[in-house]
């Protein structure tokens, strides 16, 4: 039967007012509840009938898990903040103008007034074999739609495709990775702290996750260190249409200068793989390097290797060659230099 | 058979195999484990019979022109079964680690490990069918009397004399039988799901076989591959059994002593190397 569009399937709501009461439901709930934070990525699977959890919980009355505020020069965000407060919020812009730039840029107005950053991080996959409900791997299959000689492929990934080759499609991940940010997940009375690129996952670790959140896990807070604070930034991101779309590509660095020397860099590009996709081999070539056009050209190179084109959309190879040179160059709008 | 598969719906709206129920998985775990716990307790308790010492020191007396350690296994046939042992560990532990939790990008390993697998037993059988006495490890009717016989001391009757095995025990030879069995599936199977992965060695093609069959591959291979949880573990069991040290021992070292062959072998089955 195909999916019936726009009609909910029935489950019970919970809309908790603080956390304790929201960890107390998912511990009792475990894989039968759905953590709901601004809805963008929840009502697509639940409209369509492709996800029926037994139990939603809804973060949205939770007021504490919203806010932005100063951590020692950093800053600590609220996983249910909404991508607009973050890409206007003063402290951010001022510090962390990378991040600022990546929630600009998501979606729509209507849609950064409503998506979380927590949220944002933490959606699933976009590819349409997938969201259609089809039994690929990512939904516990045995095989993968979009990887095969006829799929429609093009916004697919070119890096560490293992069986599965859907991309993550965050705007903010690869931002938050190039500022070394720590993400606070809460379990029951326990709270961890993982490393923003440790918190996602590529389809080798776990086919049917692109996070690290298990049942029960309740993402609360985002924190970023200052060591990036006003550093040199840049983020640019390519779609298909510049009002409203997910990215093809994009890319997040932040660069720490000595001169005209690049002393420090992390570089991450999105889009192109299950987890944000840093380009470790392009910041330990570049650093101890000059910001000039050899430079760029160099990484440019580097930043692809091993990439993995599939029938469609072999372009994201010269995407994200043109991408990496853009970004040591600094010439985007969203450059700080 | 609901409970025992995975079922998904097709886009074309067919219900089709996904795989088995990781469900199997553990009960091959604890059905092994119960198996040993049980043989384990069983031998401890019962009056499991081994041959009268009088009859091997007679046996020794009548063949004094036996060396005093006979190969058992030669050099390429141990490094056949240990490789055989790695690929196979390597194949299980890497297949059912992540389901137990312990997440890794598991599946380069998996066909890997194979690869080295498939190649292994490709060797063994040319140096089964042409090197090695090829019959020597099959079972068949004419293995009932030898099977009363170890079921009758197992029982705790005193059955002395022939029939005994040749080169390889009963117990050893209906686990050749089982491991046959449930290989040539689970390699069968995998060397087609290898069409379903990026491996640089064939070209990746989905569309190899119908939905059904690669349902019916995929379902196989995860039987035949629980079944090895259970064969595995009740390999290292009687490998580990105080009275079993010596084939362990031999496989290691390749020989066993003359008393060991007198006492477990028949002679003129099993011609021994002089």
């Amino acid at each position: 039967m195909p999916p019936i569009r726009d009609v909910m399937p029935a489950f019970e709501l919970f809309q908790p007012a603080n956390v304790g009461d929201a960890l107390g439901i998912l511990d009792r709930h475990g894989a039968d509840a759905w953590v709901m934070a601004g809805g963008m990525d929840t009502f697509d699977w639940l409209k369509d009938r492709i996800k029926k959890p037994k139990v939603v919980v809804d973060l949205g009355n939770i007021s504490e898990l919203r806010g932005i505020k100063d951590a020692a020069g950093g800053l600590e965000i609220g996983a249910l903040t909404t991508l607009t407060t973050v890409a206007n919020d003063p402290l951010v812009k001022e510090r962390f103008p990378l991040l600022a730039a990546a929630a600009l840029i998501v979606a729509s107005p209507q849609i950064r007034n409503q998506a979380t950053v927590g949220g944002n991080v933490s959606q699933d996959a976009r590819c349409w074999y997938y969201r259609a409900g089809w039994p690929c791997y990512r939904a516990g299959g045995n095989i993968c739609y979009a990887d095969t000689p006829t799929s429609i492929n093009r916004e697919h990934a070119i890096f560490n495709a293992d069986r599965c080759v859907a991309v993550n499609p965050s705007d903010t991940a690869p931002a938050l990775i190039a500022l070394d940010a720590e993400f606070v997940i809460k379990r029951g009375s326990a709270e961890r702290v993982v490393p923003a690129r440790e918190f996602f996952v590529g389809p080798g670790i776990d086919i049917t996750k692109l996070t690290v959140l298990q049942p029960g896990d309740l993402l609360t807070a985002i924190r970023i260190p200052a060591t990036w604070a006003g550093k040199e930034h840049y983020f640019e991101k390519v779609r298909d249409r510049q009002v409203w779309d997910f990215a093809l590509v994009n890319i997040a660095a932040s660069l720490n200068m000595s001169g005209t020397t690049i002393s420090d860099v992390r570089m991450v590009v999105n889009g192109v793989s299950a987890e944000p996709y840093r380009l470790d081999a392009v910041e330990a070539a570049i650093k101890g390097k000059p910001r000039d056009k050899a430079t760029a050209e160099m990484a440019a190179e580097l930043a692809v290797q091993g990439a993995v084109p599939l029938r469609h959309n072999a372009y994201k190879i010269p995407l994200v060659k043109a991408l990496v040179k853009r970004a040591i160059r600094g010439e985007a709008e969203w450059a700080t230099s | 058979m609901g409970n025992l598969v995975s079922w998904a719906r097709s886009p074309w709206g067919e219900s089709v195999l996904i795989h088995i129920s990781w469900d199997l998985f553990w009960a091959a775990l604890v059905g092994g484990l119960l198996f040993l716990l049980a043989h384990g307790g069983y031998m401890l308790f019962s009056q499991h019979q081994k041959r009268d010492a009088s009859e091997v020191d007679r046996l020794e007396a009548e063949r004094k022109g036996l060396p005093a350690n006979i190969t058992r296994h030669g050099f390429v046939a141990r490094m056949f079964h240990w490789v055989m042992a790695f690929s196979m560990l390597t194949l299980l532990f890497t297949a059912f680690l992540p389901i137990v939790g312990v997440k890794f990008a598991w599946v380069y390993w998996h066909w890997m490990a194979g690869i080295l697998l498939t190649a292994s037993v490709m060797f063994h059988i040319v140096h089964a069918t042409f090197v090695l006495d090829f019959w020597s490890i099959w079972v068949g009717p004419k293995d009932i009397p030898e099977f009363k016989n170890e079921m009758m001391r197992d029982m705790g009757q005193e059955i002395p004399g022939t029939p005994k095995p040749g080169k390889y025990p009963l117990g050893n030879r209906l686990y050749h039988l089982a491991v046959v069995v449930a290989g040539m599936f689970v390699i069968g199977t995998g060397i087609v799901m290898m069409w379903r992965v990026r491996t640089g060695l064939v070209e990746r093609n989905p569309y190899l076989f119908a939905d059904t069959t690669w349902g019916l591959t995929y379902v196989t291979h995860g039987l035949m591959g629980v079944g090895f949880v259970g064969l595995v573990i009740a390999h290292i069991y009687f490998a580990l059994r105080p009275e079993k040290l010596w084939v362990t021992k031999a496989m290691i070292f390749g020989t066993i002593t003359r008393r060991e062959y007198l006492e477990h072998h028949d002679p003129d089955r099993w011609v021994a190397d002089k």
